[in-house]
């Protein structure tokens, strides 16, 4: 009984210290790609590359996605606000919930699925067929011309995805509730204008874009790079880069709410 | 001063982690031959290869490539000797993203300021060299095994490298697609002088084409001559690679508790059930 | 997929991020209530501040013509003081009158400003001596219990 407990313990022991160098080992490398970041920029066509398949390609599940949430926010938030009769703020609520929130932490979580993912895929499946080391024996740095741009196409796009996140939720949110339901036109948009402003809260919330970004791109780069160079290892490692960015998308959310209501 | 031997392996040692992987190899690589590392799979010959391109470094010994001492080489040096080098990989390596053509101009580019146009010429030569210069808008995932092969050959000696190593060149290909590739070896070696290195474990297409032969089991080389000599060794181990006899120093079974104990298991089992 | 055509797509891309950016700037967001321009600024103390937070906005008229910058704690008079930013633009009388009053029934608190007779105006560094704390939900329960209990008594006498 006792040694069950011990052994336990040391799994848990051993699961926080494994979590802890897992960290460590993306923020290393993190630091080293950013340090061979001169390429990304100085042959900016491939960086250019990579925001197409990164940020363009994402497009279209954003933007669906940032529709449909913004149309369950309308017709939810119509249903609670009526009750106080409040119904008029519809378009506060929508809006609100989307730069705050919604908006930078559901496109990050759609971005690292559909972006994070592929970027792993391909990146593992280039040091499975040995093209990183035949790149490095022809004496070119793969983390400068591979990992990079990739690294810097994600960055870049993040942030201008969310804000067509936003913006196409704000749209849906004003197609039910404006539309639809018959909420005054004048009302949703100037209640609306009066509560968003635009430093505290869609600056905060594209600043927490460009951090969950900086976030999923990191951690993509690394599995990819790190997988095993097998069809199982490329496959965990696509899998990783999900989970494991989910989780930092919603830690770091929970930093970066508490540091900007107190500032 | 340039010494007459491209490489010189002396007592090198190479662990990865705790387990030993080369022990104690000496090797004299000269200029301009063409020299085979046989050996079974697993043996440690591709691991030779990637320490004769900076991609490991050895644990203990010394290696010398081309007068670099690779123990303690820089990175500015080690990519200044990369570019004198060429590797050819298994499965080819070509980058999957780029045609042909920009696969085997992608050296010309990254590493010279020639222009286009005469980019255009040398790769259509190196392309022609391999006699794929039909196929060189074709992006590799649509290329044949043999094919995807040749053009990262004509990749690998875009900038005329002095030293030439060769990843199992001859495995998975059919016997045309093998003495094309065979031949190609030996017309750049008469052409450019280049020194070439080939791990292989195709004992018949190798034997016939290179000057000199290396054999490693399990870390250690076993034994080394010129091909008319290993064929005539009489080493148990070579004997047994170059005729491929299924038993010998190789034993053909994996290590297993001996049938008796398996029979006097199964005679307990079943009177245990009495 | 050649050059031209990624080039084209990117390029897209980004302005239509930049379009989104706009779209939440102006339509959806206070862009020209964050950027108040010329500001200069005044104290003023309460008795109480009720729920008014830092950043919250001064209006006269319903009109945004401030922020307030800080709340402190004054020991001298075991006040409330209050620092607002006010537009440059927009000049007050020195016998103007700040309230601290509240949007709508559940809304967040702001500070009103009513603009006096005097001829003299608020300066960098006056203070704002007319003021108004904010309604205290159990004083105003309790005032209304006292006045309703005055009312009986003076009716059973």
């Amino acid at each position: 009984m006792l040694s069950k407990i011990k052994n336990d313990v040391q799994n848990v022991g051993h699961l926080t210290l494994e979590l802890i160098s897992g960290i460590g080992a993306v923020f290393v490398f993190l630091i080293v790609t950013l340090s061979h970041s001169a390429t990304s920029f100085q042959r900016f066509s491939l960086t250019i590359r990579e925001i197409f398949f990164s940020g363009v390609l994402s497009l279209i599940i954003i933007l669906v996605s940032g529709l449909f949430v913004g149309m369950v926010l309308g017709l939810q938030g119509y249903e609670t606000l009526q009750t106080y009769g409040s119904s008029d703020s519809v378009g506060v609520l929508v809006a609100l919930s989307l730069t705050r929130e919604l908006g930078p932490v559901v496109s990050a979580l759609l971005f690292a699925s559909r972006a994070g993912s592929a970027i792993t895929a391909e990146i593992g499946l280039m040091k499975a067929t040995e093209q990183l080391s035949a790149m490095e024996m022809m004496a070119i740095n793969p983390i400068a011309r591979v990992v990079g741009p990739r690294f810097w196409g994600g960055v870049l796009s993040m942030p201008v995805l969310t804000a067509m996140f936003i913006s196409t939720g704000v749209l849906g949110g004003y197609m039910i509730a404006v539309l639809l339901i018959g909420v005054d036109s004048g009302a949703f948009w100037s209640q609306m204008n009066a509560a968003v402003d635009f430093s505290h809260d869609v600056l905060n919330g594209l600043i927490k874009s460009f951090v969950f970004g900086l976030a999923v791109c990191a951690i993509a780069t690394y599995q990819g790079y790190s997988a095993a160079p097998t069809a199982e290892g490329v496959s965990g490692a696509t899998t990783r880069t999900v989970v494991s960015s989910s989780l930092a998308i919603l830690a770091l959310d929970l930093v970066l709410t508490a540091f900007m209501l107190k500032g | 001063m340039a010494s007459d031997a491209a490489i010189e392996v002396s007592n090198l040692n190479f662990q990865y982690g705790e387990r030993a992987i080369l022990r104690g190899i000496n090797m004299r690589i000269p200029r301009g031959s063409i020299i085979a590392i046989m050996g079974q799979s697993g043996c440690g010959k591709t691991t030779l290869l990637r320490l004769f391109g900076g991609q490991l470094k050895p644990t203990e010994g010394s290696l010398i490539v081309d007068g670099q001492d690779m123990r303690s080489i820089q990175t500015d040096a080690l990519y200044q000797l990369r570019r004198r080098m060429g590797m050819l990989f298994q499965f080819g390596a070509l980058f999957t993203d780029l045609s042909v053509y920009d696969n085997v101009a992608f050296q010309m580019r990254e590493h010279t300021s020639l222009p286009e146009t005469l980019i255009h010429d040398l790769t259509l030569l190196k392309l022609q060299a391999v006699g794929l210069r039909g196929v060189r808008d074709r992006m590799p995932g649509e290329l044949s095994g043999g094919m995807a092969r040749r053009v990262a050959l004509a990749r690998a000696i875009a900038l005329d490298p002095m030293i030439m190593m060769y990843d199992e060149p001859f495995t998975g290909l059919d016997p045309i697609s093998m003495g094309v590739i065979a031949k190609l070896i030996r017309d750049l070696n008469s052409a450019l002088g280049t020194t070439s290195i080939i791990v292989t474990h195709d004992v018949q297409e190798s034997l016939r084409l290179v000057d000199y032969v290396y054999f490693v089991s399990q870390g250690v080389i076993v034994a080394e001559g010129t091909p008319d000599q290993i064929r005539a060794s009489t080493l148990p181990y070579v004997h047994q690679f170059v005729w491929g006899e299924m038993d010998g120093p190789v034993p053909f079974h994996y290590p297993a508790p001996s049938m008796q104990h398996l029979l006097a298991g199964q005679r307990s089992h079943s009177s245990g059930q009495n | 997929m050649n050059r031209a055509t990624l080039n084209l797509w990117v390029g897209i891309f980004v302005v239509g991020g930049f379009i989104a950016l706009l779209f939440l700037a102006f339509k959806v967001g206070n862009f020209a209530g964050g950027n108040l321009g010329e500001t200069y600024s005044v104290v003023a103390h309460f008795d109480n501040i009720g729920g008014l937070k830092a950043s919250a906005p001064v209006k006269s008229s319903g009109v945004l013509v401030g922020r307030v910058m800080s709340i402190q704690f004054d020991t001298k008079k075991y006040d409330a003081l209050v620092t607002i930013r006010l537009d440059k633009r927009i000049p007050f009388s020195s016998d103007t009158m700040a309230s601290v009053l509240t949007s709508g029934i559940l809304g967040e608190q702001y500070v009103g400003l009513e603009t006096g007779g005097e001829v003299e105006m608020l300066k960098e560094g006056s203070e704002i001596t007319h003021t108004q704390g904010a309604m205290v939900l159990e004083k105003l329960i309790g005032q209304f219990f006292i006045s309703k209990s005055q009312e009986s008594g003076e009716g059973a006498k």
